[in-house]
């Protein structure tokens, strides 16, 4: 069983810093959330918790590094089963910004890895945040010094080869943007294989002051991937930070977006489209956390449920009593294809201040059949007008892609997914 | 061109064309009129394949098909074409965009290559002239926000880019002030030919003084009643429909 397999892990484990120490004890204290509790009452983790896993270092792995997702990018930091791959890596060596492995970050580093690593999240309230600290070996840490603008975009592929065995893989990765500092960061999920894996990971970012990062969550994986993956982000003031999150496949998905507005005049968006088929679980939390005041928050999801699976948005405003003047919007937008499909929203915003502009929205319904007959009507067979609808749907989240390349791939991969909706009609 | 006989259809237990017989040939221009709730509109969707509508008897031949088997795509295919009297608003899909996949799908069922994104604009660039519509219109989102009057010119170039072989046009006439009416009128004439045909529903006489039919049918109760040349329209406008409902021999 991997929750016990996990536990038994931690116990026999020996921490070598106060944080891990910290972080085993409140997983041991919380333990795996059930459906009981409000977080997790749409996302039933009993079908990863009595799956069998048997960890096998695997030094022969059968992914096709053609896939068009894989390909993108120059600048490539590549796990495969949780392990640093540098044979895969591609780190064009004039880098203006700084990357090494947690596991053999040196002296050099030091401080900054105090301040920051497993301390912009919570371990003692989130079990799975708690777990990968704990547990978590290795992840990339990247580092933007002051005033440096990187242009490439930075890739990082969390690759789990599922051909010949199970795995459980817990990556912690660290990105800082120091102050005035400029990246586009992009985290590739992409698994081959039928085999069914455990995957935990944690990236933590602190964009300080005036920084600017984009940070990309794409989600590409086969059916046997349950992922649990938490961003943590902490704003400081006058800092831009934009995040995309794609999930396009995967069994069981469970994203949590958290961020934290720690200063004025910040600004923050936060896009996501998830397209789940046959019996995928796609379950996506949000929190915005306005601390200060004068800052901006703007959020769009999109959905497109097929056949018998199921999705979930949470997303959590907070406005606290000093952050007035805060703008803070929401919207998720879903639609269901099939009579089988469920979607579960879930807005939720608190605010303490008075003086503040918020608003949220979700809507879940189904395709237009006024719609289909007209397209039908000027000779678009129906299968077709269904999926140039869909596509249409998604337009407005895809359209936020700032990069072009990764669009088209991400077209690409959307458009040969939609396919699925043929049958469906 | 076209054979209608003896045409049935419902919609949810409620019967609304209740025998229609029409027949038009390559090149003519019907208009079909007829008081509100006769079967107009009724008879423009089950044409075009509207699926809410349930044929419960009688036989449309199209160019030597059977009509009433095929999908509205593939009726669209055969050279049919329906102008809405609601166009919809799809937002997320640009009027270029859905042309170009509308154009290739129809040459795809004709077993037909598929045209190049030039040879597309040159033909979309030509068909915007000839019927007076702004092409900045066509880059954004189909007919969304757009003008009544608008919509409707837009149905009317998709027409010209669809060139279809049997136009049926929905009450296009309506919501349309004169102007608008008349370069609907204009675009419809201009794509008037020895093989093309048309079937005009409208409720009033108004549109038929731009665009001149060769017949002209009164439509009540879900049955023809009447046929005549243009001149029967002039006489429905100066008699109103309340004469051909003490003709039927109702009460007024």
């Amino acid at each position: 069983m991997l929750f016990s397999y996990l536990e038994d892990k931690i116990k026999s484990k020996e921490f070598n810093s106060e944080i891990k120490k910290q972080a085993a004890d409140s997983f041991l204290k919380l333990g795996v959330p059930t459906i009981k509790h409000e977080e997790w009452k749409y996302s039933n983790l009993k079908v990863v918790a009595n799956s069998q896993f048997e960890q096998v270092e695997n030094s022969q792995i059968n992914i096709d590094f053609d896939s068009e997702l894989l390909k993108f990018g120059s600048n490539k930091i590549v796990f495969i089963n949780g392990i640093f791959s540098s044979e895969h890596s591609i780190i064009l060596t004039n880098s203006s910004f700084v990357f090494v492995t947690l596991s053999d970050s040196d002296k050099a580093n030091e401080n900054i890895l105090e301040k920051y690593l497993g301390k912009i999240s919570n371990v003692s309230n989130e079990a799975f945040t708690a777990l990968n600290v704990a547990l978590a070996e290795q992840g990339a840490f990247i580092y933007i010094p002051k005033n440096v603008t990187v242009s490439e975009p930075i890739i990082i592929q969390n690759i789990v080869d599922n051909t010949a065995s199970s795995h459980v893989v817990n990556l912690h990765h660290l990105i800082v943007a120091e102050e005035n500092a400029e990246a586009k960061i992009v985290e590739i999920f992409y698994s081959e294989g039928k085999e069914v894996s455990f995957e935990n990971t944690l990236t933590e970012i602190a964009v300080n002051a005036d920084a600017r990062l984009d940070y990309y969550k794409i989600q590409n994986q086969n059916p046997g991937i349950y992922h649990v993956g938490t961003t943590q982000v902490l704003q400081e003031q006058k800092s831009y930070f934009y995040a995309a999150t794609f999930s396009l496949d995967g069994s069981f998905i469970r994203n949590n977006l958290n961020i934290v507005l720690n200063g004025e005049y910040i600004e923050n968006h936060m896009y996501g489209l998830y397209i789940p088929n046959g019996t995928q679980h796609i379950d996506n939390h949000t929190l915005v956390d306005h601390k200060m005041p004068n800052s901006e928050s703007n959020e769009l999801y999109k959905g497109i449920l097929g056949d018998k699976s199921t999705g979930v948005f949470n997303g959590k405003i907070f406005v606290r009593q000093d952050a007035q003047k805060t703008n803070a919007y929401q919207n998720c937008r879903n639609v269901l294809i099939s009579p089988n499909a469920t979607m579960n929203t879930k807005p939720q915003l608190e605010i303490w201040a008075d003086d503040v502009k918020c608003s949220h929205g979700t809507t879940t319904g189904q395709l237009n059949d006024d719609h289909i007959f007209y397209m039908q009507s000027r000779g678009i067979p129906k299968s077709e007008a269904v999926k140039l609808q869909l596509v249409a749907f998604a337009e407005d989240v895809v359209s936020q892609l700032k990069l072009n390349e990764l669009k088209t791939v991400l077209e690409h991969i959307i458009e040969k997914k939609l396919n699925w909706t043929e049958g469906e009609y | 061109m076209l054979t209608i006989n003896n045409l049935q259809a419902r919609v949810s237990e409620k019967e609304i064309l209740k025998g229609i017989n029409l027949d038009i040939k390559p090149g003519e221009v019907h208009a079909i009129m007829g008081p509100n709730g006769s079967g107009k509109s009724t008879l423009a969707s089950v044409l075009a394949g509207r699926e809410d509508y349930e044929v419960t008897g009688g036989s449309v031949q199209f160019k030597g098909v059977d009509l009433l088997e095929l999908s509205p795509d593939q009726r669209a295919a055969e050279g049919i074409f329906l102008a809405f009297q609601y166009p919809v608003e799809i937002p997320g899909v640009t009027t270029i965009n859905f042309l170009k996949t509308a154009v290739n799908q129809i040459r795809k069922y004709k077993g037909e290559p598929a045209m190049d994104a030039v040879q597309f604009l040159k033909m979309m660039k030509e068909k915007a002239k000839s019927v007076k519509i702004d092409e900045t219109l066509l880059k954004r989102s189909l007919n969304e926000g757009f003008s009544g009057g608008e919509k409707k010119r837009n149905e009317i170039f998709q027409m010209a880019m669809l060139e279809p072989t049997l136009a049926i046009l929905d009450e296009t006439d309506s919501g349309l002030d004169i102007d608008a009416l008349k370069i609907v009128a204009d675009g419809v004439n201009q794509l008037r030919s020895p093989d093309r045909s048309f079937l005009v529903v409208t409720h009033y006489q108004r549109l038929l003084d731009y665009i001149i039919p060769d017949f002209v049918h009164v439509l009540y109760k879900g049955q023809i009643v009447k046929s005549g040349d243009k001149s029967l329209a002039l006489e429905l406008e100066e008699k109103g429909y309340d004469w051909i409902k003490a003709e039927m021999g109702e009460l007024i």
